[in-house]
């Protein structure tokens, strides 16, 4: 009865929020349902013919879980999916209650849920999921998840909450995840970059796990992919990188995406994509190890993460005031460096904007910014200007890695115009911006009729 | 002239943007024609003595301090205390800030030993301190930085504290003391990184380090506009936040 009251009402508040403007009701009506009925999770997941899975890490759950859920429609499959990037308790729960009428009957086979760091063991506990993929563990803001070991301990919390017959899959690049699952041996699928084209020539400065987290000692990395993502060995004890089930020969990336040699098994198979960056190339391997994993035949699995567009403010291309501005969502070290890595790569001379926020979602603790490897923009020679609530701390920091910024300007919005009002009439711009920034941006663009408000993609 | 710049387990404690601490301190001796070599000392490393004209030492996880204390214990740390003796400037931030005092002891565990410099212990707490701190210090002014610590630190009779904290928590949330120092060696929970926003205290390490070189003077102003501007914001930023003491997430309170 209370399960009934928490959907019914659940659903009201949904449908006021949507019917009032007040957004997409992606969290709301899940607290308020959560509140009624705790274990609201645990009933409506049980209901799912196919089960769960959950995908977790500190970068890429929303374009993960976005090409697993498309291959999975693409296989024949009714996919509950947190697409907006709701991926706290709350929003999941809401999410499930879209796809849940008033008699509690859930229209759905499976569910892809992306998962919040801290809230991963609830969320198991709750979903009991047939399948968890994890991605990576980098440093995201600090002061809202303490220190990565912590986020280690929770995660190792979240891995003694699965059930026995429950599928892991992991990046086997990132060394405190190899650990963490290394007890998973049958049950555990791993994937990881072998391409030396695609390496870096150092562990970078935002690199954030150099020691083994087996012994302490320190790690040796024979190559360097991404952050501390790469083909590393402990200089003591016997641990070292496992060798993936999944593995990317090659990685090219084409002026339209990525293409991919992918091995499993006996068999190789070209996978392309529309999304860029080495970032990605570790994205479109997780969903499609995980794909491998529930048995999904690769003629339907392939083709469908090639038509798998951008996520959220994630490499989107928009038209404003005729000018073609792409945009990047930057949330910590790893995924700034990478966001850096990809402005220089295309080689593309069109003028920066960095945002940044310092609101709760986008971490208050601005000093990440100067683990971020800001010189390396020095090569594109672009101007390069600031905007947000933290103008002036980035700003600072380009002054300090030998980038005079060109413009200045608080605000979000504001900063997007006057800067579009430097740019030639027909060029190009890059816009940088943190989450709550970008969300500002998207809520403009889309009320001046440029971009779709990202929930209802 | 010249400046050797020791930073301590530049590896292994760099948390928090950290390494704007020697972005800084290299980029206004650049600009003022003094050139710097930055030696990472990590552990294991020896330290000899007589070298270095200035150290920085970030702060780091549970398991790289520890890592840290080891390594301090014996010549390594008998070397830099009698460095801090012959007044050679020192930063230390938060974990390494923690390792200078008597001892650190941790919720489980074994105590940390501390190298003694500090007359100051730090006692791990349930919640952390997180937020915009902003300290009234009488040598250098307002500074302004982030703090994020479980830890709390307590100064002894004989400890002269950086500073009056008027936003934020501090060396442990209740004395509003903040940092510690001793000769020219300043301890602080300010992260930030504490340097560039604050580019006084840079200015006075500096001349610190020059000043073991028989240079007196005063140094030559830079163009610190764009200081001003972040410090100001990041002032604005605590005044409009006051902080909570709080868990990471409400929802995993459970």
């Amino acid at each position: 009865m209370t399960t009934r009251l928490a959907i019914v009402t659940g659903r009201i508040v949904a449908w006021a929020m949507r019917r009032s403007g007040l957004g997409g009701g992606t969290a709301l009506p899940g607290l308020i349902a959560l509140r009624l009925a705790p274990d609201l999770l645990t009933t409506l997941a049980r209901k799912l013919p196919s089960g769960g899975i959950v995908v977790a890490g500190t970068n890429g759950k929303t374009t993960t879980a976005r090409l697993l859920a498309e291959s999975l429609r693409a296989s024949g499959l009714q996919v509950v999916h947190n697409r907006s990037g709701s991926n706290l308790p709350r929003g999941i729960a809401a999410t499930f209650l879209e796809v849940t009428d008033w008699l509690g009957r859930l229209d759905g086979d499976i569910a892809v849920l992306e998962v919040d760091e801290f809230a991963l063991p609830a969320v198991v506990r709750a979903v009991k999921p047939r399948m968890l993929v994890l991605l990576n563990l980098f440093r995201d803001q600090l002061d809202r998840y303490g220190e990565l070991e912590t986020i280690a301990r929770t995660w190792r919390r979240a891995l003694d909450e699965l059930l026995p017959d429950a599928t892991v899959v992991v990046n086997a690049d990132d060394p405190i995840l190899a650990e963490l699952t290394a007890g998973f041996q049958e049950r555990r699928w791993t994937f990881g970059l072998e391409d030396p084209a695609v390496a870096l020539p150092t562990l970078p400065h935002a690199a954030d796990w150099r020691l083994c987290p087996r012994c302490g000692a320190s790690l040796e990395y024979a190559r360097v992919f991404l952050g501390h993502l790469g083909r590393y060995r402990c200089r003591a004890c016997a641990f070292a990188r496992p060798a993936p089930t999944v593995v990317a020969r090659t990685v090219r990336q084409e002026p339209t995406g990525l293409a991919l040699d992918v091995d499993w098994d006996t068999r190789t198979f070209a996978v392309r994509s529309q999304l860029s960056g080495v970032y990605n190339a570790y994205n479109l391997l997780a969903a499609a190890s995980a794909g491998f994993a529930l048995g999904l035949a690769p003629e339907t699995l392939v083709p469908a993460l090639a038509e798998v567009p951008a996520a959220f403010g994630r490499q989107e291309r928009v038209r404003l005031a005729g000018r073609e501005l792409t945009l990047l969502l930057i949330k910590n070290p790893t995924g700034f460096n990478e966001a850096i890595r990809l402005l220089v790569s295309t080689k593309r001379h069109c003028p920066v904007l960095i945002v940044i926020n310092d609101l709760d979602a986008d971490g208050r603790d601005v000093s990440w910014l100067w683990d971020v490897d800001l010189e390396a923009l020095r090569v594109l020679s672009v101007p390069v200007s600031t905007g947000g609530i933290r103008s002036g701390e980035i700003a600072l920091r380009l002054a300090y890695a030998g980038i005079e910024p060109c413009g200045r300007y608080p605000g979000v919005v504001e900063a997007l115009d006057r800067w579009l009002a430097t740019l030639p009439p027909d060029g190009c711009g890059w816009v940088l911006a943190t989450y709550t920034a970008m969300l500002e941006l998207r809520r403009e663009l889309a009320r001046r009729g440029v971009a779709v408000e990202f929930w209802a993609q | 002239m010249r400046l050797t710049i020791c930073w301590l387990y530049a590896r292994t404690m760099n948390i928090y943007g950290d390494r704007g601490n020697v972005l800084a301190l290299v980029e206004r001796c650049r600009r003022r024609g003094i050139e710097t070599e930055v030696v990472e000392i990590g552990v294991g490393e020896p330290l000899e003595p007589g070298r270095c004209d200035l150290f920085f030492w970030g702060g780091g996880q549970d398991r790289e301090q520890i890592a840290a204390a080891e390594d301090l214990q014996g010549t390594k740390g008998e070397v830099l205390r009698a460095e801090i003796e012959r007044g050679v400037p020192l930063l230390a931030v938060c974990g390494g800030y923690q390792l200078l005092g008597r001892f650190y002891r941790p919720h489980e565990g074994p105590e940390l030993p501390g190298l003694g410099v500090f007359d100051a212990w730090t006692v791990a707490g349930s919640r952390r301190m997180i937020g915009n701190v902003v300290v009234d210090s009488p040598d250098f002014g307002e500074l302004v930085g982030f703090e994020n610590h479980s830890g709390r630190t307590f100064l002894g009779p004989g400890a002269r504290p950086l500073g009056t904290v008027r936003i934020g928590y501090g060396n442990n949330g209740k004395d509003r003391t903040e940092g510690c120092r001793y000769r020219n060696a300043i301890g602080t929970y300010l992260h930030g990184p504490v340097l560039p926003k604050n580019p006084q205290l840079a200015d006075h390490l500096i001349a610190c380090a020059l000043a073991l070189h028989g240079w007196v003077g005063s140094l030559e102003p830079l163009d610190d506009a764009l200081a001003r501007v972040a410090h100001e914001e990041a002032v604005e930023r605590a005044r409009v936040e006051r902080p909570t003491l709080r868990r990471f997430w409400p929802l995993t309170r459970r």
